[in-house]
């Protein structure tokens, strides 16, 4: 194996650990918030963005990292998104917990973990249409937050923890 | 706040803000090591293993396809995180006796009953829906949710409503409204 695919390995041994740790890898999690009834994998996630949102914008003032957003295309992001939210939901995990979730035993999770194996090999074959349509209709292109509303970062970050921070004891509160 | 729940796994505050380290120290050695910045992502890991698998059968129609090409099927550092999430969570799980052999989640069975082969076609089929709209979308909760949520990209924010406004209503739709 390469420098890459280690590091990629060493990564993801530990993603995956926190995963588990966190209890967000199962299937009753994961419908348990889209149901409104069980936050975990929302406190587990706006944490991780919390914090790591601070270095990674630290560390792209400073230009010692790039950042890389993904392109604003409109039919894009409006219509896969919704694709993905039902799916998710019918699923019960996502790309990355599927994964998690074989790993703690869940093994039916494998049926999840085909399905979107073949659901990629689908859009290899859709993507050619999919490029002269929805990909197509506007694209605002790789867009941050802050050139969008032209204010600047470290405006939005605090404002940010503070409505996160916010939730967090709203959750609690309500035992969610 | 209690820093473990009552199964022995930790508090998922605390286990996200190691996640939100470990997002930042990847990025770090990302673009020390391979001299890019890579973020955390799984869902481009499916298009390159279904390339794999592809090619086995028919060679030439992967290495026509544009998707495929564009999105160049190898073991990358993606692939191998992917892989590694299995081990990490394996481990973990075996650390803290939290490890079980389940074959229907609780909420499904409750609603569908214990059927392996009806929970199969429900996984797959929303498997099936969930790619086509990740790659449509271009991330899943992974690249978007995470990654793209702590680069404050427009994109991942409108993402992230769909996915879950969407997420919401079909729960509700699949699983009806249950008294907690």
């Amino acid at each position: 194996m390469n420098t890459g695919q280690w590091l990629g390995l060493i990564t993801g041994v530990l993603f995956g650990f926190l995963l588990q740790k966190g209890r967000v890898l199962r299937f009753d999690k994961q419908v348990g918030a889209m149901l409104l009834q069980d936050m975990t994998i929302f406190k587990f996630m706006l944490s991780a963005i919390l914090l790591g949102m601070v270095g990674i914008l630290l560390l792209s003032n400073l230009e010692i990292i790039t950042l890389s957003h993904k392109p604003m295309n409109v039919g894009a992001v409006l219509f896969g998104g919704a694709l993905f939210g039902a799916g998710w939901a019918i699923m019960g995990f996502c790309p990355g917990t599927s994964l998690g979730a074989l790993g703690e035993g869940r093994w039916h999770a494998v049926f999840a973990i085909i399905g979107m194996v073949a659901g990629a090999a689908l859009y290899a074959e859709l993507y050619p249409f999919l490029k002269l349509t929805v990909l197509a209709w506007k694209d605002f292109g790789k867009l941050g937050l802050p050139e969008a509303i032209g204010i600047s970062q470290w405006v939005i970050v605090p404002i940010f923890w503070v409505g996160i921070i916010a939730l967090f004891f709203w959750f609690e509160k309500k035992k969610l | 706040m209690k820093w473990k729940t009552d199964d022995g796994g930790w508090s998922p505050y605390l286990a996200g803000a190691l996640l939100g380290l470990l997002a930042i120290a990847s990025v770090l050695a990302t673009t020390q090591f391979l001299g890019k910045t890579s973020y955390l992502g799984a869902s481009t890991t499916f298009v390159r293993a279904a390339g794999i698998l592809e090619r086995t059968i028919i060679a030439d129609h992967v290495a026509s396809n544009k998707y495929y090409t564009e999105t160049k099927v190898r073991v990358d550092w993606q692939f191998m995180l992917v892989m590694g999430i299995v081990l990490g969570a394996l481990i973990s799980s075996i650390m803290d006796k939290s490890f079980r052999l389940e074959s229907i989640p609780p909420t499904w069975e409750e609603r569908f009953g214990p059927s392996i082969g009806k929970r199969a076609i429900g996984a797959f089929a929303g498997g099936v829906i969930a790619m086509v709209g990740a790659r449509l979308a271009d991330g899943c909760p992974s690249g978007h949710g995470l990654s793209g949520m702590m680069q404050l990209s427009v994109s991942s924010l409108v993402a992230l409503v769909m996915f879950f406004g969407v997420g919401v209503l079909v729960a509700h739709m699949v699983y009806g409204r249950r008294t907690p």
